[in-house]
């Protein structure tokens, strides 16, 4: 039988909050039993907490000591360059600098700050108690920690990677042996993972975690914003993991994807890596947008004008953006007219950048401003910004980038747009938020302090930088000659680096001064007008007291006594009954109320998880497999038990009353569930590294003669048509055993469980025997190494397919899994689609494709 | 402060601070010598007095936008997002993408037939040159390291590749950068318009000695360059001193034929620079040094010193006469 919710959409679109408040000490139980549900573990346990509170603060002060590390690197990049022919550093240190400058500020700072500071503020705007899973951001954040710090120390054993944050191949297969591309490829990889990991949640929380009424479009603009940047991530992070994954295959195993000499080509990596960096781009300035966006309406006082324009500028420039990439690639000796459209692309981008300014703007002309420091940090930031905007237009050009391109006009040009772009709206936003955070406000006179050091000294480091670059100064030399001009520019610009890290310094004491003798804040201290400043002083762990029902885009300015009645808990679940953790979820468009969610604990299974994952990715970098093998079945075993314990567990009802009449089911299963969402996202990630790894085999047909080679020296078609065939027959076997389930037919659901696992195995052997039998060498040549990764890929993904397989029947065997409460096997055969879809593809490329070309 | 006493500090470590700096010739985009050069320079200049003008009129339309207290919604505001957001940058990006795209066709458009045509490797940390022969000799070609000659005025097709990772290769005087790739052949054609001696260097990040890794552009009179071209292709000629006669034996000697090659000498390997002509050149070592006895002693002494990671090995353990003599040797080989 199916469940049906409660049909809320019949009621009138908002209900109104209790007449009268309930009782007072009705209250006061109410919010004992919350704080109880909610708060954090104490002592050492606390580590073991999952509330979005606290792993968003984990995952803030990780991020900014990243941030502060990178900064160092860049403060030793200065003095080395300070004068000519120094030796502060040696040139292989400077290349290990460098390099990890780059590599920790975009995916140790840029990416997860953002991630960080959505994780801490997304579910306060969106009147969520926590984000829907809070073990997934547990373990997103230790990974992110485990891999993080094993990158950045590496440094200190001279073992850090040093081919530059783009590590282009071949420099780094065959002419950079040691450790350090491994540990740049293995290490962050894992990172990339784990920031994938995030995106999912984010992107379920903003689609599915919503309050009442708050359809999508009257969502804040943040949640817009972080839900452009994280489908981007969705779609950006997979072409680089395949890329990694290619050059980590050529390293370890000598598969030659990159060595021109065995058929590889270099440039597919830099098709790969753009792909996903220039993307990147706009991944590490959305979410900056994003705070300008909350911070401008608040210190306008007044709705930002332009809502609809501002979310199609987002929208657009995360579509454009991936249209970009090969502007990074203009020098390459590509044709005329590919960089001709490429360089039209780029400068299209400009546009939807330029209305999201007009739109602040217009905002800041239809209000009042009220000054502060972090409204100066924002309008300081854009206007840094606009001149890194411009000499990217320039950039975009292609003449002028045949000169621009690899100078140090690029490293003035890229400073501008992140430090203007990202790094001054977040210092920003560090401002506006910290009082939400703490209680407690940061210094608005060492804020200010802090802006200008910064400005003047960003500027003096970065502006002569466009000049050195004209006058000749390539990026990434360890020093230079006297005598070439290149002096006194460089100097300078040392000076101002050490200006702008005092501003920082600055900051950072703010952060840190004690504040004990510093009165509390008073409530929503700016007057926002939207859901996160809701929250009371001090703050409470449990997020929201009650939910409120949503009817415009600032409820704090729009809905009379809406933070009263929130207090009051005159809206919905406005208690914890049970003692459990509880949110709500909503419909994706309308924001109706389709389920009351039970959200995870505090557990160590996300901690020991992550240690066991990152296990296995730093073992593999010293190429000790057995010890890497063995962490990461641990790792799988870990997940396994948490999926056991942890999820899609049967409610000891079917239905709860969240308040004002309204009673929502407890499980959802399909579509309605988050669970579901996840699966569909994260698979759409694992697609998109399928579909770059195919693109490569293309990639080698148009780029390299004798791809594939004639005559064909396999995989034949026998095999893989049979191993696609089975293939297929296991996923139809996977739809009858989710079908019988649901009709409640125990011994046809396992009997069909079991025909989709022998099928699916024997599926797997048949498509290994493809290039098995063939004698294809993946070492030999290019051709069998695209041959195997391809057939690698899908068996990986078919043995996974497996274990969920079994997962189901254990479930079903342990009463775990019903026809009534199914996620489980809905989401497994929601897998099994693309696996499905995958498998098709892989044989009809191997096998087919060599017969038409 | 803290780089300068770096640099007190430093000095007397240093050896390339207490070495004569040398001079290679004009690098700067900014001041351009070649058709290429030129145009992209006038596009810089329109671009970037364009750039400035937007940025301040933007900064005056911020600062009016922060001084009007209109607190109220004015009912053209749509017109501001639409003109200012859209309309305006749209037209003048379409003007800009229209002027900055029509010089594409000269910039990476071929070379006119016949023109000359120069083949450039790059490698870790150097630059192999090599010329077709004057006398269109097809067999041989004439090899030389780091310095390229070019007849003004005309026309010269680069033909670039890479014996190892990859590089690229950029005279920001002449002309605009092309990247030099192993397995894989780019072309950059490069008109020089104005006589003098320019400087190239290699502007993709390519490992240890990245930062030295430059070549010298002399560009002379068409009659000039075919004297050079055709001394170039001659076998080297000796000095016939005491020393460089000790030079010629030490360098047969010491096995440096297992990399380079002088042709009219028995060293035929094609590993490193050649050097039949070495002494003529501007600098050795892709830039790092003059090219005077006592860099050369010092480079046969200490490569890996001057040179992070160069491929070439130390002499140290000859004697400073031995050292003296083939630099004597070398430095004649005219």
């Amino acid at each position: 039988m199916t469940f049906e919710p409660e049909p809320f959409a019949e009621r009138p679109a908002l209900v109104p909050p209790l007449a009268a408040a309930p009782p007072l000490e009705v209250q006061r139980a109410q919010e004992e039993r919350l704080l109880n549900v909610w708060k954090s573990p104490a002592g050492w346990r606390y580590w073991s907490d999952v509330n979005n509170t606290s792993v968003g603060l984990w995952y803030l002060v990780t991020t900014c000591g990243f941030f502060l590390f990178g900064g160092i690197l860049a403060l030793i990049i200065r003095v080395q360059l300070a004068v000519p022919n120094n030796d502060f550093v040696s040139a292989n240190t400077y290349h290990q600098v460098f390099t990890l400058h780059g590599s920790v500020m975009m995916f140790l700072f840029a990416v997860p700050i953002l991630e960080a500071f959505s994780v801490y503020i997304l579910p306060a705007m969106t009147g969520a108690r926590d984000l829907p899973f809070p073990r997934l951001s547990a373990y997103g954040f230790w990974c992110f920690l485990f891999g993080g710090v094993f990158v950045c120390i590496s440094i200190f054993f001279n073992m850090a990677p040093r081919g530059g944050w783009f590590m282009y191949p071949p420099l780094t297969t065959a002419y950079q042996q040691d450790v350090g591309a491994d540990i740049w490829l293995l290490g962050l990889t894992f990172i990339e993972i784990s920031s994938l990991a995030l995106a999912v949640e984010l992107i379920v929380g903003v689609l599915k975690c919503r309050p009442p009424g708050m359809r999508v479009n009257l969502m804040p603009l943040y949640a817009w914003y972080i839900l452009v940047v994280a489908v981007m991530i969705v779609f950006a992070f997979p072409p680089l993991i395949a890329g990694d994954v290619l050059l980590e295959m050529e390293r370890a195993f000598d598969w030659p994807f990159f060595d021109p000499a065995r058929g590889g080509d270099p440039l597919l990596w830099q098709h790969l890596f753009w792909i996903f960096g220039h993307p990147e781009v706009y991944i590490v300035f959305l979410p900056s947008v994003a705070l300008v966006a909350m911070i401008v309406p608040t210190f306008a006082r007044r709705p930002l004008i332009g809502y609809g324009w501002i979310v199609l500028a987002a929208v657009g420039t995360g579509f454009l953006s991936f249209g970009l990439w090969v502007h990074h690639m203009f020098t390459t000796g590509l044709p005329g007219i590919t960089l001709a459209l490429f360089s039209a692309a780029s400068q299209a981008v400009a546009v939807p950048t330029g209305v999201q300014i007009f739109c602040f703007l217009a905002t800041v002309m239809a209000g009042r401003v009220a000054w502060s420091a972090a409204m100066m940090f924002i309008v300081g930031g854009l206007a840094t910004f606009i001149i890194g905007g411009l000499t990217g237009v320039m950039i975009a050009l292609v003449p002028f980038d045949f000169q621009a391109h690899d100078s140090y006009f690029i490293v003035g040009h890229l400073h501008y747009v992140l430090v203007g772009g990202t790094i001054f709206p977040i210092v920003g936003g560090i401002y506006y938020y910290y009082p939400l955070a703490r209680s407690k406000a940061l210094s608005e006179r060492l804020g200010k302090t802090a802006f200008w050091l910064m400005t003047i000294g960003f500027n003096i480091t970065f502006f002569p930088m466009h000049i050195t670059g004209l006058w000749g100064m390539p990026r990434r030399v360890y020093t230079y000659a006297a005598g070439r001009g290149f002096e006194e520019l460089n100097l300078l610009s040392t000076v101002g680096a050490f200006v702008l890290a005092s501003g920082f310094a600055i900051v950072l004491w703010d952060i840190l001064r004690p504040k004990r003798k510093q009165p509390l804040i008073k409530r929503n201290p700016w007057n926002a007008g939207t859901l996160d400043w809701a929250g009371r002083v001090p703050t409470m762990n449990w997020g929201i007291r009650s939910i409120p029902e949503i009817d415009g885009r600032y409820p704090l300015w729009e809905q009379p006594n809406l933070l009263r009645d929130i207090d009051e808990g005159r809206y919905f679940l406005p208690d914890a009954e049970e003692g459990l953790r509880e949110t709500l979820v909503t419909s994706v468009i309308d924001a109706r109320p389709e389920q009351c969610l039970r959200v995870a604990g505090p557990s160590y299974m996300p901690f020991i998880a992550a240690a066991f994952t990152a296990g296995f990715f730093i073992l593999a970098t010293f190429y000790y497999w057995l010890l890497a093998t063995t962490s990461g079945i641990a790792a799988v075993v870990m997940l396994i038990a948490w999926a056991w314990r942890g999820t899609g567990a049967i409610p000891e009802k079917r239905a709860k009353d969240i308040g004002l009449g309204v009673t929502l089911p407890l499980y959802r299963s399909g579509p309605a569930s988050v669970g579901w969402w996840a699966m569909f996202i994260t698979m759409l990630g694992d697609f998109t590294a399928f579909m770059s790894l195919v693109f490569g085999y293309f990639f080698y047909w148009t780029s390299r003669d004798g791809f594939p080679p004639d005559p064909l020296t396999g995989p034949g078609t026998f095999w893989p048509l049979v191993g696609g065939g089975l293939l297929l027959a296991a996923w139809v076997a996977t739809v009858v055993a989710r079908y019988a389930n649901r009709r409640e037919r125990a011994a046809g659901m396992y009997m069909a469980l079991l025909v989709a696992v022998v099928l699916a195995l024997a599926g797997s052997l048949a498509l290994f025997a493809g290039p098995w039998t063939t004698g294809l060498n993946p070492t030999e040549h290019v051709y069998p190494a695209t041959v195997w990764v391809l057939v690698g890929w899908t068996i990986l993904h078919v043995l996974l397919g497996v274990l969920m397989l079994v997962f189901c029947a254990a479930r079903r065997a342990a009463g775990k899994l019903t026809s009534e409460y199914d996620a489980d096997i809905v989401n497994v055969l929601l897998y099994w689609h693309f696996l499905a879809l995958t498998a098709a593809i892989t044989v009809a490329v191997v096998a087919g494709f060599p017969l038409v070309a | 402060m803290l780089n300068l006493i770096t640099y007190f500090y430093s000095a007397p470590f240093v050896p390339g601070i207490l070495l004569a700096d040398v001079w290679h010739g004009k690098h700067s985009a900014l001041e351009p010598a070649g058709t290429a050069a030129s145009e992209i320079a006038t596009l810089f200049w329109a671009m970037a007095v364009g750039a400035a003008v937007i940025w301040l009129s933007m900064i005056v339309l911020g600062v009016y936008c922060f001084r009007t207290h209109q607190g109220m919604h004015p009912p053209r505001l749509p017109w501001f997002i639409i003109g200012g957001g859209m309309a305006v940058p749209s037209v003048v990006l379409a003007v800009l993408l229209g002027f900055g795209l029509s010089a594409m066709p000269r910039l990476v458009g071929p070379a006119p037939e016949g023109s000359l045509r120069v083949h450039v490797t790059g490698e870790q940390w150097w630059w192999r040159v090599s010329y077709e022969h004057p006398q269109g000799l097809d067999t041989q070609r004439v090899e030389l390291a780091n310095e390229i000659h070019l007849p003004v005025d005309r026309a010269v097709e680069f033909v670039l590749d890479s014996a190892d990772v990859i590089h690229s290769f950029w005279i920001p005087s002449l002309a605009g950068k092309v990247d030099t790739f192993p397995g894989r052949e780019t072309r950059l054609v490069v008109t020089p318009t104005s006589e003098g001696v320019y400087q190239g260097i290699c502007a993709e990040f390519c490992g240890g000695a990245h930062a030295w890794m430059e070549f010298t552009v002399v560009v002379e009179s068409p009659e000039a360059f075919d004297a050079w071209l055709a001394e170039q292709a001659t076998p080297s000629n000796t000095l016939h001193d005491e020393g460089a006669t000790r030079g010629r034996t030490l360098f047969r000697q010491q096995g440096c034929g297992a990399c380079h090659s002088i042709r009219g000498n028995v060293a035929r390997s094609r590993v490193g620079p050649d050097l039949t002509h070495v002494g003529s050149r501007h600098s050795i070592a892709a830039g790092r040094l003059p090219n005077d006895r006592l860099s050369l002693v010092r480079w046969l002494r200490d490569p890996k010193g001057l040179k992070p990671e160069a491929l070439m090995p130390s002499f140290a353990m000859l004697s400073d006469e031995d050292l003296e003599s083939l630099a004597a040797y070398l430095h004649g080989l005219k």
